[in-house]
């Protein structure tokens, strides 16, 4: 069952991958909108699967009755979730903001920090 | 013994630094003048140490004081020890030390920064006297470094001007380049000799000349010692270092710092001297340095920078005495240094106060000053007679010693006391030209009106030249106590010396001594010749490390920015490319190499509906690659997003499904809002090979990370942390849904974190969208937002 999972992981983390090398940062976005999901696949199987059984706790008892899936791995992603999704919103705003003042959605074109022809420094003292 | 003096000895070098803290508010209170109470400091850290003379001169061997640990286990720690070597020098910085703050209140009299100056010169002084004190290796090497960082403040004291800052940038790249050699040197002086002590590495003979390493330690420590202490072709820093006010190059430049490399060769004498490899390298370069500094100071019209050269060359004589490793030689570099502190330290004072009352420095345009200086000129000759050997000057004895260590029958030692009297002639003959022209002759008229200097400007200069004759009259008590022990802790055992008026010995280095003062003579009366003369190859050799280094320092400033821009391209691609490489390298090689590659998969026993859902995100993830337009793109990240949702549903993750829902249905509003702005262009515009790059590059990631997750989940797994909470969370938390519990009780800090994080993006979008209803950019918005509609009709056309 986990080996399949990791095929899928894999799989995910290679088109993440693919779209974020992309010059475009619509595709770059996309590719991180997937590179989440993949991370949380990552996680979730690492902490091994179990079928249809919530780590809940039934009325009355003080431990689960048969065991459950893990619940570590759960919280954690719940945490990533929450945070990727944030973080997204932000490079998608920060994506229309860069679109909006330099022209161009294009990341080879994206120069300000860096320009291309910058000169080079002076020699003096 | 060791308890008696220790606290003192700590005392007397935290003192300089707090001086250096109050020196500028002093200053401010009280005017130049304070320099009459800053000099008590100095002279209070003298008067301590002479202390130590009898004892050191009795016992033999070093005072230590407690150590403070620092890092034990490597030896590392903060020690301190008086030996005659140490000795003297510390004296010499104290003493001198004292004579310099008293003329710094003169020379900088009204200058704006006079409170910061001594305050640098404090810091100097304190780092200065802590290098020879030092018995710890690393505790030298902070001190040397702390010289090397004074000195760069102290040069580029008149940081407006660019000669200014280029020198104290020079001093500092050489002999911090120096520096870096030293701390590998000392490094392997502790592999080899076992301790980070030097008074303990002396006792143990030939530890360090028997080593394999000795050839690569002794460069090394020369690579320290030559650009310390200017030897060519490292010499050009001090000349430019003249740039620094006079006061910094009569203590710094002459008298002190520069001879931190003699110091240091002359302190591992006893161990790693006397080789054939120590008796080649030293004695060529320091006869070379002499050489090429003296020619070169007959030829310099600046006063200051005919006693530059001298001081490099006589840096370069006692590099060669020293590398001899002759007992005699060794006892006249010990009097020759010692001189040659006193004497150029006041030499430089003098042509200070030259330049201070005169208003030029420059020999052509100085002449007849001795009416009008008369104190000035009478100190000059004492120091020009103690700097060319004449009896009864202290200069007298070290000449001697020299010539009688170095005279020989074989051809290194003839060339070498040929190469010593050839240098000591122009020595003489240019100390004569510092102390006659301006005097002598008619009476030039000179930019200023010139008249003796106050007493703090006469102070140091008389002192100190009237101390090269005194040293002679109390030669016994000198040399006995003072130079005799210091000679002995050169070469490691007990040796003679003899100073007074009465110690004239009519011997062949008497003789060689009446030649040199023959010689020089000469080049004293044939100065104008030599100064016009042409010297090519002594030029090159003086001036050419010079423009090396402007070279240097632009090829290194072109090298860096050309590296910087190959690697830092600016070019995201080439940074993800990289980026990914590098993971894909670090997960898959790894595995390869320790053989940790899972096993084949069995073929999973899944459901129906479980296979479909993996189908669905995998037709999700193709589509959003070949998506085209933008409603398919959204489409196809919605299906992957839903998919993994599913995922979590069925292995028993509802929590986490639920959530991923929500996001995922958020995600896919958010980024059909900004796509309907952005235009996903129908092509992604990668020309095939970077589709072979690109996608290769990614498949090798995602198999990396496939094989890493196969690997770890068919090995063990330990479920420790995982049976905690499920055991407590009912027990000691009190709810039943443990995954609710872990986040919002046991790793509630965590959570609280994610709601920073959260709030602080959301605070981030909030801030960028602000700026969207510009008006310069609404018309841009406008017109993108009807394009883009446009484009995703076009999508949906092509979509039926």
């Amino acid at each position: 069952m986990e080996g399949v999972l990791s095929i899928l992981v894999g799989i995910f983390f290679a088109v993440s991958i693919y779209l974020m090398m992309s010059r475009y940062t619509i595709r770059i976005m996309l590719g991180v909108a997937a590179l989440s999901n993949a991370v949380n696949l990552l996680i979730f199987t690492s902490g091994r699967l179990m079928r249809e059984v919530p780590p809940i706790i039934p009325e009355g008892a003080s431990v689960p009755a048969m065991p459950t899936a893990n619940p570590l791995p759960q919280a954690l992603i719940l945490t990533a979730i929450v945070i990727s999704f944030s973080f997204l919103a932000f490079l998608l705003v920060l994506a229309y903001r860069a679109y909006q003042e330099l022209g161009t959605d294009d990341i080879t074109q994206m120069r300000v920090a860096e320009p291309a022809d910058e000169d080079l420094p002076p020699v003096s003292y | 013994m060791a308890l008696e003096f220790g606290g003192g000895l700590n005392l007397a070098l935290a003192t300089p630094f707090a001086a250096a803290v109050v020196a500028p508010y002093l200053k401010r209170l009280m005017g130049h003048n304070v320099a009459w109470l800053l000099a008590l400091m100095p002279a209070g850290i003298f008067v301590y140490l002479c202390q130590f003379i009898g004892t050191v001169a009795t016992s033999g061997h070093g005072v230590h004081i407690t150590p403070l640990e620092w890092l034990p286990q490597y030896g590392i720690q903060y020690s301190l020890f008086v030996d005659g070597l140490s000795l003297v020098f510390a004296l010499l910085i104290s003493g001198i030390g004292t004579l310099i703050i008293l003329y710094s209140g003169g020379y900088m009299k009204g200058h704006a920064d006079q409170g910061r100056f001594f305050s640098f010169m404090f810091l100097f002084m304190g780092s200065m006297i802590g290098v020879v004190l030092a018995d710890n290796l690393m505790t030298l090497f902070i001190y040397w470094e702390l010289t090397s960082i004074t000195s760069f403040l102290l040069i580029g004291f008149n940081h407006k001007e660019e000669r200014s800052r280029r020198a104290a940038l020079q001093a500092l790249i050489v002999t911090g380049g120096g520096g870096l050699a030293l701390l590998a040197g000392l490094l392997m002086m502790y592999q080899a000799g076992g301790t980070m002590e030097m008074s303990e590495l002396l006792t143990r003979g030939d530890v360090l000349r028997d080593n394999g390493h000795y050839g690569a330690m002794l460069l090394l420590i020369l690579g320290g010692a030559f650009t310390k202490s200017a030897q060519f072709p490292f010499h050009y820093w001090l000349r430019n270092a003249m740039e620094a006010p006079t006061p910094v190059s009569a203590y710094l430049h002459s008298a002190t710092m520069v001879k931190a490399g003699v110091y240091l060769l002359m302190r591992v004498h006893p161990v790693m001297g006397d080789t054939t490899l120590w008796m080649t390298i030293l004695p060529i370069f320091g006869a070379i340095t002499l050489i090429m500094g003296t020619w070169m100071s007959l030829r310099q019209t600046d006063l200051k920078l005919t006693l530059a050269y001298t001081t490099i060359a006589s840096l370069g004589l006692l590099v060669m005495l020293v590398g001899t490793s002759n007992e005699t030689a060794i006892t006249g570099a010990v009097v020759y240094l010692f001189a040659h502190a006193l004497f150029k330290g006041g030499f430089f004072m003098i042509v200070g106060t030259i330049d201070h009352e005169a208003g030029t420095r420059d020999v052509t345009r100085l002449g007849g000053l001795r009416n009008a200086m008369p104190v000035s000129f009478y100190a000059a000759v004492a120091c020009a007679l103690s700097m060319g050997g004449i009896w009864p000057f202290i200069g007298f004895i070290a000449k001697e010693e020299m010539y009688l260590g170095l005279l020989g029958t074989n051809l290194p030692a003839l060339l070498l006391t040929l190469a010593a009297v050839l240098g000591n002639a122009m020595m003489f003959g240019a100390a004569f030209v510092v102390a006659l022209k301006p005097f002598l002759g008619e009476e030039v008229h000179t930019p200023k009106h010139a008249h003796e200097g106050p007493v703090l400007l006469v102070a140091g200069p008389v002192t100190l030249a009237s101390l090269g004759l005194l040293a002679m009259l109390f030669g016994d008590f000198v040399g006995a106590e003072l130079l005799r022990p210091m000679a002995n802790a050169v070469h490691g055992h007990h040796g003679h010396l003899q100073i007074g008026i009465g110690a004239v010995h009519v011997n062949f280095a008497f003789m060689l001594s009446l030649i040199t003062i023959a010689l020089g003579v000469g080049f004293y009366f044939r100065y104008e010749a030599i100064r016009s003369t042409r010297g090519v190859l002594i030029r090159t050799l003086g001036e050419g490390p010079d423009s090396f280094f402007d070279i240097f320092i632009a090829g290194l400033v072109r090298f860096s920015a050309r590296t910087m821009r190959l690697l830092q391209s600016g070019n995201m691609e080439v940074y993800l490319a990289a980026t990914f490489a590098t993971i894909a390298l670090a997960l898959i090689v790894p595995m390869i190499v320790f053989d940790e590659l899972p096993d084949w998969p069995q073929f999973p026993d899944l459901y129906i509906y479980e296979w479909s859902t993996l189908g669905l995100a995998v037709v999700g993830l193709y589509a959003l690659i070949v998506a085209k337009t933008r409603l398919t793109a959204i489409v196809s990240l919605g299906i992957q997003g839903f998919a993994v949702a599913l995922i979590f549903l069925l292995f028993g993750a509802p929590d986490l499904s639920f959530t991923q829902f929500m996001v995922e249905t958020l995600a896919v509003v958010i980024i059909a809002l900004i796509m309907n702005r952005l235009s996903l262009k129908e092509h992604d515009k990668r020309p095939p090979q970077q589709v072979m790059v690109d996608a290769s590059l990614s498949i090798l990631v995602g198999l990396g990370f496939c094989l890493l997750l196969m690997s770890v989940t068919q090995g063990a797994f330990d479920r420790h942390l995982s049976d905690f909470f499920t055991d407590y969370s009912r027990v000691i938390a009190h709810g039943r849904n443990i995954v609710n519990v872990i986040i919002v009780d046991f790793r509630g800090f965590d959570t609280l974190g994610e709601i920073a994080v959260v709030t602080i993006t959301a605070l981030c979008v909030h801030t960028l969208t602000l700026g969207t209803g510009r008006s310069g950019l609404k018309s841009k918005f406008f017109k993108n937002k009807s394009s883009g509609f446009d484009e995703a009709t076009s999508g949906q056309k092509g979509a039926e």
